[in-house]
């Protein structure tokens, strides 16, 4: 980011349109503030973290053994599938949604978001949906079994009765995405302080900026597709059925048009967050700035384009193939250009390694990994080998846990220290630091061998050859899981007490969050900072 | 700008009451068609219809809220421009969920439905139901026992055509609305805004008329295969769309009467032209590629 010198904004409460926090339960239920909104889309989201991943343990613990011991395989199906769903939609996307609303007004000296009630209903849909979606464990015939693809005509013909409530949860899941991202996008685009041009803006606020328009844009296709199912199912079209003239394909088409760009509104913010904290801790500015701003642009816009690189054995034609093949490996240019570019910002840096740091390095190489076992598999002729194995397994855990999740942490122990005014637990943090990192590589690495000797995906049992490379995930996976609770101890304790953290925290924090005070008052700027 | 102050809106009730409102309307919804399929009772009709009421609730006392904060001059040009942002926004999104279903019928007329024809790369697909050959728009399909296809689909060149000219018209009148609005000439509004109105109320009954037909006389249902499938689904959520965009336009009418609306500040009223607009484009396309091709 571009250096910002700030004349220090009049911080002050006093302001007769300004409210101070409300009493009570109705702080939380009719709050309009960023910084409210922003803990509760946190809180949120550990909690569907943390039940996710007990859902992950139970795989885990059945795949610890050759052979069926704990559940049956229907409920096993459920767990896979209500474990990406929860993950994906009510994990790692409110996770950045809450850090977006913490940190967005903060970076661009606005007083909050520009439609502060809008923002109140986005997040308190989200409630309303993963109640709907978790009630559905407990409808007859189970929750959905169908993967969290939800292809059809596993999701349509074959389908349990709750893949309605499934349906219309992700309707209104949906209506709180968009929502929550048209406030984001209003509030970079005209809540920035005087000053503040597109090209001084923060990474983190950048990557948000473009994430939020792929929201926009994909999640009504969500919205299109779940709808055709619910017609398929219930009002007789046959948009899914080759019978009626309809193509199941049609379904995997629409699906991933949505899914692709998907993937890359759960790591778009997480490469903000990880450009963010290497140059503090780094004590240089970002190498090529400009550069990383070009490349989340390039990597959004190809996002579009590649999205059959996901059904190459489904039967396509040739030249589908060799397009969506070769616009996939596109998308390695950008890529490498930000790997580069984090890189580069560390070369001849003074280095330090406290918590948010440790995690943001092992992004980048965990997260590397996942890319170039992403580039394997958008070789054509080679994903007839590895689709659906546990390669794939692999390759998007290590996307999403090292990549998605560990930012998420990153950006935690960075910008707790602003939110709750007390410094962080360095021991307790490089603890979690060093469990997580540990069990995450033991839990995902040996996916990769036995995905590549042949082991499918989304199955409760399997051929023995495979047994010790699955019993050393399972070890991985509850090493990694249990050290979370570490994680929350640490959060807790560091809202309660703490030493008082200065307002610059990090010595080599750069940035209008960092001219606040900490904790940063209720109300960030009341009257806009001028940007130099 | 600097030195001037920024306008937080203070709490509210609402958002909590639309996101209740949301949430019994998704499991209402939900177990009302659940239960309709497996054919006995629930009372999720009740639950559909207690978010209805919550959701009406909501809407006449968020806008009131609005409008009064309008009136008492809270509103800061900064707020009029994110909701500017913000409807534009919405109106993508819109065009975004249009564009899955129209995404879905040219997939399956320039691949799918050939493919099962036994032309092009897929042809091979054939051998699932041989001797069925494609045509468009589709009325024999590979299963007509499960699908029983159309006898015939729609002219193009009679209602779709008087309705296309209806939309297009009721486009031009809302402007007419809008640059009276500007110029003062509160008569010629509110004429204005009652004729876009009763444009849309004519197109909304030859649509129910179109469909009455479809029904009765073409066969052409839902159930019918792929074409009535995409056919249903776009004109369907297009007329939803009109009756939205009527709902608003009459609302605005409504305000009309009540004196609001400057020549200077009358966001509510472009939000809503912009809407009509957006409608009137997706019907373009939907005559287009539905009726005609």
């Amino acid at each position: 980011m571009a250096t910002v010198d700030v004349d220090l904004p009049h911080v002050k409460d006093e302001d007769p349109h300004h409210h101070g926090p409300a009493k009570g339960l109705g702080r939380w239920l009719y709050t309009t503030n960023h910084k409210d909104i922003g803990s509760m889309y946190l809180i949120f989201s550990l909690c569907m973290f943390m039940i996710g991943g007990t859902m992950a343990l139970i795989i885990r613990a059945e795949l610890f053994q050759p052979g069926l011991q704990l559940v049956e395989p229907n409920f096993f199906n459920q767990m896979t599938t209500m474990h990406g769903l929860i993950m994906v939609f009510g994990a790692v996307m409110p996770a950045f949604v809450g850090l977006a609303n913490w940190m967005i007004p903060m970076q661009v000296g606005a007083p909050d978001m520009a439609l502060p009630r809008m923002n109140n209903w986005s997040f308190w849909i989200l409630p309303f949906a993963f109640l709907i979606l978790l009630s559905s464990l407990f409808m007859p015939g189970g929750a959905p079994n169908f993967g969290w693809t939800f292809y059809a005509p596993l999701s349509t013909t074959y389908a349990p009765e709750s893949v309605t409530f499934f349906i219309f949860g992700v309707h209104i899941m949906g209506a709180s995405s968009i929502m929550g991202a048209i406030n984001i996008i209003a509030t970079i685009l005209n809540m920035r302080a005087p000053g503040m041009t597109l090209l001084k803006m923060p990474l983190f606020v950048w990557t948000w900026l473009i994430t939020a328009f792929l929201l926009i844009a994909v999640m009504p296709v969500l919205a299109g597709v779940v709808t055709m199912m619910l017609m398929d199912i219930h009002f007789g079209t046959s948009f899914f059925n080759a019978a009626g003239g309809g193509d199941p394909v049609l379904f995997q088409h629409v699906f991933w048009f949505f899914g692709h760009p998907e993937v890359y509104i759960m790591i778009l913010p997480a490469f903000g967050i990880i450009s963010e904290i290497i140059p503090t801790f780094a004590r240089k500015r970002l190498f090529g700035y400009a550069s990383m701003v070009y490349a989340v642009a390039s990597i959004a816009l190809l996002s579009f384009v590649v999205w059959a690189h996901h059904m190459f054995t489904v039967g396509m034609p040739l030249v589908g193939e060799v397009f969506f093949m070769f616009a996939t490996m596109l998308i390695a240019v950008p890529t490498g250009v930000k790997v580069f570019n984090w890189v580069a910002t560390m070369f001849r840096g003074s280095l330090t390694f406290e918590t948010p740091m440790l995690f943001a390095l092992a992004f980048v190489v965990l997260f590397t990994i996942g890319g170039f076992s992403g580039l394997m598999l958008a070789i054509a002729p080679a994903d007839f080998q590895y689709h659906d194995t546990y390669f794939v397994v692999a390759h998007f855990h290590y996307v999403l846990v090292p990549g998605a999740i560990f930012s998420i942490m990153a950006a935690t122990y960075y910008w707790l220290p602003k939110w709750t005014g007390h410094q962080l637990n360095e021991t307790m943090g490089k603890i979690h630091f060093w469990l997580s990192f540990v069990g995450v590589n033991i839990t995902f690495f040996p996916m990769h061998f036995v995905g590549l000797a042949g082991m499918p995906r989304r199955i409760p049992d399997y051929a023995l050859q495979f047994a010790d490379f699955n019993s050393m995930a399972s070890v991985g996976a509850f090493i990694f899981g249990f050290s979370q609770l570490v994680f929350i101890y640490n959060v807790i304790q560091n809202v309660r007490v703490g030493e008082k953290a200065t307002a610059q925290v990090w010595e080599g924090a750069q940035g209008l969050e960092w001219t606040l005070p900490s904790p940063a008052p209720y109300h960030t700027f009341s009257t806009p900072p001028e940007v130099k | 700008m600097s030195g001037s102050t920024y306008y937080v809106p203070e709490q509210s009730k609402w958002p909590i009451l639309a996101s209740v409102a949301l949430g019994l309307l998704a499991y209402g919804a939900a177990m009302t068609i659940t239960s309709m399929t497996a054919d006995r009772d629930s009372i999720g009709p009740w639950i559909l219809g207690s978010g209805f009421l919550v959701l009406f609730y909501v809407i006449f006392g968020w806008f009131k809220d609005q409008i009064r904060e309008e009136a008492e001059g809270l509103h800061s040009e900064q707020l009029d421009r994110s909701y500017r942002q913000g409807m534009l926004w919405f109106i993508f999104s819109e065009v975004m969920f249009f564009a899955a279903f129209f995404g879905a019928l040219f997939y399956v007329r320039t691949f799918s439905v050939p493919w099962i024809g036994g032309e092009g790369a897929k042809g091979v697909t054939n051998m699932l139901w041989e001797g069925f050959s494609a045509t468009w728009p589709l009325l024999q399909t590979p299963d007509m026992k499960q699908f029983p296809g159309a006898d015939a689909v729609i002219d193009p060149w009679h209602l779709p055509l008087v309705n296309t000219a209806l939309l297009i018209t009721s486009s031009v009148t809302i402007t007419f609305a809008h640059h009276a609005l500007k110029e003062q000439k509160r008569q010629a509004l509110e004429a204005w805004l009652a004729a876009t109105i009763v444009l849309a109320v004519v197109f909304l009954y030859f649509q129910a008329v179109e469909y009455h037909e479809a029904y009765t006389e073409l066969g052409l249902t839902l159930n019918s295969g792929i074409y009535g499938a995409t056919f249903f689904m776009l004109t369907g959520f297009h007329g939803f769309h009109v009756m939205l965009g009527t709902t608003m336009i009459f609302v605005m009418l409504m305000r009309c009467f009540d004196g609001a609306f400057s020549p200077e500040k009358h966001f509510a009223f472009e939000a809503v032209a912009w809407y009509w607009h957006f409608v009137d484009v997706v019907w373009v396309g939907l005559f287009i590629f539905v009726y005609i091709l």
